[in-house]
């Protein structure tokens, strides 16, 4: 493996990739490289990482905003923010672990390069929400901005959000800069066990649709379950299905109550206190019932009542164990591994049910083989091709990594 | 005002429109197309009515294939287009032009259909912002955004502008409650983006089409979150001596980790006006206003007001009032959400939209009052203030063409005064032609161009609402390779 090349400044990392597009010199573009075993298989004759341009520029915690050169840790930026009581509300999972990547060594760039999110998705938004503004180069050269430090920006089209998601191959982000949000006083969860995923699915919904402001829902079946390293609930045998409420400790018990009552009908509702929530919502998000297994993963987004008939279609086709977040919409699947890990029957039960399929976990020689991108429709696809070649004329940005032809 | 050029419009054009308008009769019905006088005035303009034009007709098109069998029309024969929902742009985002073809969408206004389980709701583009909450509101459901134009403005020009409200401080904009849209392209091609699900596969399409001022097609309709509504809502009075007390106030509710749902600020000027119009309670007496609206059940509104009423005392409010009935809610809310009305019966006025760092509140208004002081001209201010959002208000003489040349400049200036302070040219207004023009204070000529050249890829010809968001030299570097 090549060495990484790691500019201290952006104005060195500028130069580098002006000379890399002026020579068609395909890069691999990475933080601190946690995530590298996701998306297609790529051959670069270099590798630029951001690990050097650190340090958090800037902190309002009275205007919930932070500002952060892109390759500063993410623990980094959670620890400055939670010595004010604060936090990432879209709470980022940390995927690494699931692909052989460190854990816990993520940089904040590369959150929002992948747009990851956690259960609080389902209430406060994805990290695509909640970028503020971003600096970046573009695979071009072209040192350019977007957005700014101010909660509501409509200045010009909204290019921040565009790089979310994009996974370094439009632009190399340099600094991010985010909304941040008060961590609440107090956390409880509700759970209902041993229950099918239809159902279940049913009971997050009512849930979702209550006032009670519910910001996590997850339904975890029971050869996942059996994975939780939870003190609480290690080795459960049966499915685990959980409501997060969060808040001021005066509205902890009465929202509690009032949900146990919407849930009632759906079996017997057990309570996690703060600790033991807390404990739980942060194995969701480093994906532990995920963890310890190398068979494929996919990891599909639909629409949230959609998620047991997905599983239900994929289920006709192959063995299939489902963790539900989002209140359903989105669906971690571990198949067994074959030629095309289960791709093309997966995409064609999406197909009809509607959504979207990202081969999360798999052998590099099926990264190589099928789309791990859930294909785009024939326009769209047009409309990112050009995308691509405003901000990476050369195709030099991770080339071939969501999409083989760009 | 009259002061922002428009381009030169193509003769050849406006010498065809017999033609054009014979021809979109038989391609969508004579009864959608306008072509007479009297019918084309009737969208010479939209919020920013200092600016008028005529446009080279109108099509009301009823379904996105009428929408885009007009497209592919216009794409083919070269002809601009502007879409346009409600025209309530306040930046003249709906603004005509003589050779352009306005494509209204205000018929295509229908719910089609709700989804409880998947708390969405996919709507035409035509439909007002309100028209979404009253539909979904008979189950407890309500959809975010609020700007304070919602019983006429239409999603489609939300969604182009990325629109916000008063209780976006929660909820977020636009952007953030939008989960798939149904566009037309220039070509007349329809695309579907995104849908019921929570993300969506490859770049993120949405969030770049979601405040691109109808520069990128026609959404004709979209897929939405509802939410439920909280259990109940009630807004408090906080009345101080300085704007400056009123900002560290703000500062120390979100420092103790209370989000509520909209802190609204005034000033005095502000709160005079509305106070004359609606009756509100508002007292006259404080040079600053906050309402401060938190949600819940009662006892839990209940306890969040006494904790904010404890965390601003060091900040000596003169006056705390909370509201007692539903009737004094909606009295205080209809001050604040008629403002605009309100000021407008008193004078022809001019809506700045900039944003601003919390923390440079008071020094900013300070030097807006400067500003326009030394323009003759008088301002009130009304301010998001949990999200920086400032909307100086310059009073002005409309008939006096001197008056409204100095409400302009007045207002150039204090949008750069807001970028210079760390914030941006417009926070929901959009840019428009009004802002167009300053466009390079925010961004350098190479931004522009990358962003030009975003349009190109949607729109190669630029016909789409051309004459907006970019200033008309140095576009040529955008043009299609
Ligand atoms: C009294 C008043 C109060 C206001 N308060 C607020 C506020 O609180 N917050 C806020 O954000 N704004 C506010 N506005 C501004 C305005 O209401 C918003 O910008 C609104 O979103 C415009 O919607 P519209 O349907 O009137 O769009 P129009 O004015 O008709 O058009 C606006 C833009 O959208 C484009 N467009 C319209 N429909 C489509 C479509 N279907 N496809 C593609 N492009 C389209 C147009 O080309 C134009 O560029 C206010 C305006 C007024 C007059």
């Amino acid at each position: 493996m090549q060495s990484y090349l790691k500019p201290a400044t952006e104005w060195e990392l500028q130069r580098t990739l002006l000379d890399a597009s002026a020579s068609n010199t395909p890069v691999e573009i990475v933080g601190n490289g946690t995530k590298r075993g996701i998306g297609r298989e790529m051959q670069t004759a270099a590798q630029i990482t951001t690990a050097s341009l650190t340090g958090v520029r800037l902190y309002e915690p009275t205007e919930l905003v932070m500002s952060a050169r892109a390759g500063t840790p993410l623990a980094r930026v959670e620890s400055d923010l939670a010595s004010r009581g604060q936090m990432l509300a879209f709470e980022p999972i940390d995927i690494a672990p699931l692909v052989g990547g460190e854990r816990g060594a993520a940089s904040i760039g590369s959150v929002f390069a992948t747009n990851l999110s956690g259960s609080r998705r389902i209430s406060a938004g994805a990290a695509r929400d909640h970028i503020l503004g971003i600096k970046a180069i573009s695979g071009g050269g072209q040192s350019f901005h977007s957005g700014g430090r101010v909660m509501k920006n409509v200045t010009g089209y909204d290019l921040s959000r565009a790089l979310c998601g994009s996974w370094g191959t439009l632009a190399v982000l340099t600094e991010v800069t985010f909304k941040v949000l008060p961590m609440a006083q107090e956390t409880a969860t509700l759970l209902l066990f041993n229950i099918d995923d239809a159902i279940a699915v049913e009971a997050l919904a009512q849930a979702m649709g209550s006032p009670y402001e519910v910001s996590g829902a997850v339904h975890i079946q029971a050869p996942l379950a059996a994975r939780l390293w939870h003190q609480g609930l290690a080795g459960e045998r049966q499915s685990i299905t959980a409501l997060r409420i969060e808040n001021f400790s005066t509205s902890i018990a009465y929202r509690t109550e009032r949900l146990k009552a919407v849930l009632k009908a759906y079996g017997e509702v057990h309570v996690l206190d703060h600790d033991m929530s807390i404990s739980f919502w942060d194995e969701m998000r480093q994906l532990s019932v995920l963890q310890g297994s190398s068979a494929p993963l996919w990891r599909i987004s639909t629409a949230p009542h959609a998620g047991p008939k997905v599983v239900a279609g994929i289920t006709r086709f192959m063995d299939c164990n489902a963790f539900y977040d989002w209140s359903g919409g989105l669906i971690w699947a571990e198949v067994l591994p074959t030629a095309d890990a289960g791709a093309a029957d997966i995409r064609r039960v999406i197909a009809s049910v509607g959504g979207h399929a990202t081969l999360i976990r798999g052998q590099p020689a099926v990264r190589s083989a099928v789309e791990v991108f859930q294909p785009l429709e024939p326009a769209l696809a047009e409309i990112s091709r050009n995308l691509k070649s405003v901000f990476d004329p050369a195709g030099i940005l991770n080339p071939g990594r969501m999409y083989a032809a760009f | 005002m009259s002061m922002i050029a428009m381009p030169a419009p193509d003769q050849a054009i406006i010498a065809r429109r017999g033609s054009i308008v014979r021809d979109l009769e038989r391609l969508i019905g004579a009864k959608a197309v306008i072509g007479d006088e009297d019918g084309r005035r009737a969208f010479e303009t939209d919020g920013l009515t200092a600016y008028r034009c005529k446009p080279l007709a109108v099509v009301l098109p009823g379904t996105t294939d009428e929408v885009s069998r007009v497209l592919a029309y216009c794409h083919q024969h070269k002809i601009k287009v502007v879409a346009r929902g409600a025209g309530t742009s306040l930046c003249g985002g709906a603004l005509p032009a003589e050779d352009a073809l306005v494509i209204g969408v205000s018929k295509m206004n229908k719910v089609l259909n709700i989804d409880y389980a998947n708390r969405t709701a996919r709507v035409e583009a035509g439909i007002t912002n309100l028209g979404i909450s009253a539909a979904v509101a008979p189950k407890g459901f309500f959809y975010a955004p609020d700007p304070s134009s919602q019983l006429a403005c239409s999603l489609g020009g939300n969604i182009a502008m990325n629109s916000g409200g008063a209780h976006c401080l929660k909820y977020g904009v636009t952007t953030n409650n939008v989960l798939g849209l149904k566009m037309v392209l220039i070509d007349g091609r329809v695309v579907d983006i995104g849908g019921a699900h929570l993300d969506q596969p490859g770049f993120d399409l949405l969030g770049l089409i979601i405040g691109s001022e109808g520069q990128f097609g026609i959404v004709t309709e979209a897929t939405v979150r509802i939410l439920r509504s909280a259990e109940g809502a009630r807004p408090m009075l906080l009345g101080f001596g300085s704007s400056e007390a009123a900002g560290r106030a703000v500062s120390a509710i979100i420092a103790a980790g209370i989000i509520p749902v909209a802190i609204e600020f005034m000033d005095k000027p502000a709160i005079h006006v509305c106070e004359a119009f609606a009756k509100a309670g508002y007292p006259l007496d404080v040079e600053a206003l906050l309402i401060i609206e938190v949600e819940g059940s009662e006892d839990e509104i209940s306890a969040l007001l006494g904790h904010i009423v404890t965390l601003v005392q060091p900040f000596a409010p003169s006056v705390i009032r909370i509201s007692e009935s539903p009737e004094q809610t909606a009295a205080i809310w209809k001050g604040r959400k008629s403002a605009f009305g309100a000021i407008g019966r008193i004078s022809e006025y001019y809506c700045m939209d900039g944003t601003i760092p919390l923390g440079r509140m008071p020094e900013v208004l300070t030097k807006i009052s400067q500003i326009c002081s030394s323009y003759g001209l008088r301002v009130a201010n009304i301010f998001h203030a949990g999200d920086g959002n400032l909307h100086p208000l310059i009073l002005y003489e409309a008939n006096d063409p001197d008056q409204v040349e100095k409400a302009e400049l007045c207002g150039a200036e204090i949008l750069k005064l807001c970028v210079a302070v760390g914030g941006c040219l417009t926070g929901e207004h959009g840019v428009g032609v009004e802002k167009r023009d300053l466009m390079r204070v925010q961004f350098s000529q190479d931004e522009l161009v990358m962003q030009m050249r975003i349009k190109t890829i949607f729109d190669p010809h630029w016909l789409l609402n051309p004459a907006k968001v970019f200033p008309l030299d140095g576009r040529e570097a955008a043009a299609a390779a």
